[in-house]
């Protein structure tokens, strides 16, 4: 039945689509970081697309099987292996039972996910399988997977060979382009600093993770001179708490930008300039550290735009798989 | 000669803390799984072992630098 995970590499976690609908409370929706990807994977292997399967970071775990299944991996782009043979990403294949899955070294992109015939069956927390470690929930007792552990999955077998189009595989471009729709707080900066973060080439710094991606490199934001409000912190870049939202750029001091990702904070006292848009999310999910980073700046209008564009590309996809 | 590479992308250091001496200098032993730097990624410092015996030749890279995944960290003799 299940997977033996013989090395976890780092931080490799289960994730579904996540657990919407709490956040209120400060639990974040969480889920896989490139959604595209993860329901690429569940595609072709027949699962639903939100389908729990293994989200790994930078370095691939390596996993024996004990049933037979069908397998797929999508997002960066990993060498992978079964029993030592070369398979191929985006790609659905056969592991027999006994058989091991492991990985070579990291080329592009960030995280592989891992989709498995039958899902990741390991028990739901709220709704979801998603791990949100902070919170304990989903997963494997609410914690990434450790050497050791034995992860059920449904079972069945899907078809192998079945393969998502080159140009269907979605990735960031090396700089990365992010899109930004400027936000309630957007008059906070002066014209200067506005103009500065959409024209400087900032880093992802190595911070970044699941909660936020922080960059570097860009110029000081310089703010608008005000007397603070009463319940706001002295720094400029504070603000009487308020709500957050998935993707708002936050700028501690002015200094370093941080987006809110799957595992965000839901409130607190610092500015945001705007938010990423919905999206390009994905495409955070497969930043490295040290890639450069372009904010391209659009409206509600480009926005929305892109929006049905990326669901344009899953439903290609779902007509290629057909 | 053989290569030691960077498992994952991150900001390599040669030493455990900035105050300590380097894990390995020129000419010293190592030995399968000794630790030879730190990768750090993620608010994570991850140790890089070596998988193979040998006599430490040198760092191929400078202290607090950015590697990425596979990238040669230093070499054995």
């Amino acid at each position: 039945m299940p997977l033996k995970i013989i090395k976890p590499g780092l931080s490799t976690s289960v994730q579904d689509l996540g657990r919407p609908g709490y956040f209120h409370l400060g639990i974040p929706i969480g889920g896989a970081m490139d959604r595209y990807a993860l329901r690429a994977a569940n595609m072709l292997v027949g699962n639903d697309e939100g389908a729990a399967g293994l989200e790994a970071v930078f370095m691939g775990p390596e996993i024996e099987f004990t049933e037979d299944a069908t397998v797929a991996v999508c997002g960066a782009d990993m060498p992978m292996m079964v029993d030592g043979e070369a398979v191929e990403p985006w790609t659905s294949f056969d592991v027999k039972s006994g058989q091991t899955l492991s990985f070579g070294f990291l080329k592009t992109g960030a995280r592989i996910y891992i989709a498995v015939s039958g899902g990741i069956a390991t028990p739901p927390d709220l709704g979801s399988r998603s791990t949100y470690p902070i919170g304990s929930l989903g997963g494997v007792e609410g914690r990434p997977i450790a050497e050791g552990d034995v992860i059920p999955i449904g079972g069945g077998a899907g078809k192998a060979g079945r393969s998502v189009p080159a140009e269907l595989r979605r990735g960031p471009g090396n700089p990365a382009q992010l899109r930004v729709l400027p936000g309630l707080y957007w008059n906070r900066l002066t014209e200067a600093a506005g103009k500065g973060f959409f024209e400087d080439t900032w880093t992802v710094a190595p911070e970044a993770d699941r909660m936020g991606y922080r960059f570097r490199g860009g110029r000081h934001l310089e703010f608008v001179d005000r007397e603070q409000p009463f319940g706001a912190g002295a720094d400029p870049s504070n603000i009487v708490d308020g709500c957050y939202s998935y993707g708002s750029i936050q700028v501690p001091g002015g200094t370093e930008p941080i987006v809110l990702h799957r595992d965000a904070v839901s409130g607190g006292g610092y500015f945001t300039l705007g938010a990423i848009i919905s999206a390009d999310m994905d495409l955070i999910g497969q930043l490295q550290p040290n890639t450069p980073v372009n904010f391209v700046k659009v409206d509600m209008e480009q926005s929305l735009a892109a929006r049905a564009e990326r669901k344009a590309g899953l439903q290609k996809i779902r007509d290629a798989l057909a | 000669m053989a290569d030691i590479q960077s498992p994952l992308p991150g900001t390599f250091y040669h030493k455990p803390s900035p105050e300590e001496p380097a894990f390995k200098s020129a000419g010293d032993a190592v030995a399968v799984g000794d630790v030879i730097g730190l990768v750090e990624v993620m608010k994570t410092f991850i140790e890089v072992k070596s998988e193979i015996a040998g006599s430490f030749s040198g760092y191929s890279v400078d202290d607090a630098s950015p590697v990425t995944a596979g990238q040669v960290l230093a070499t054995l003799d």
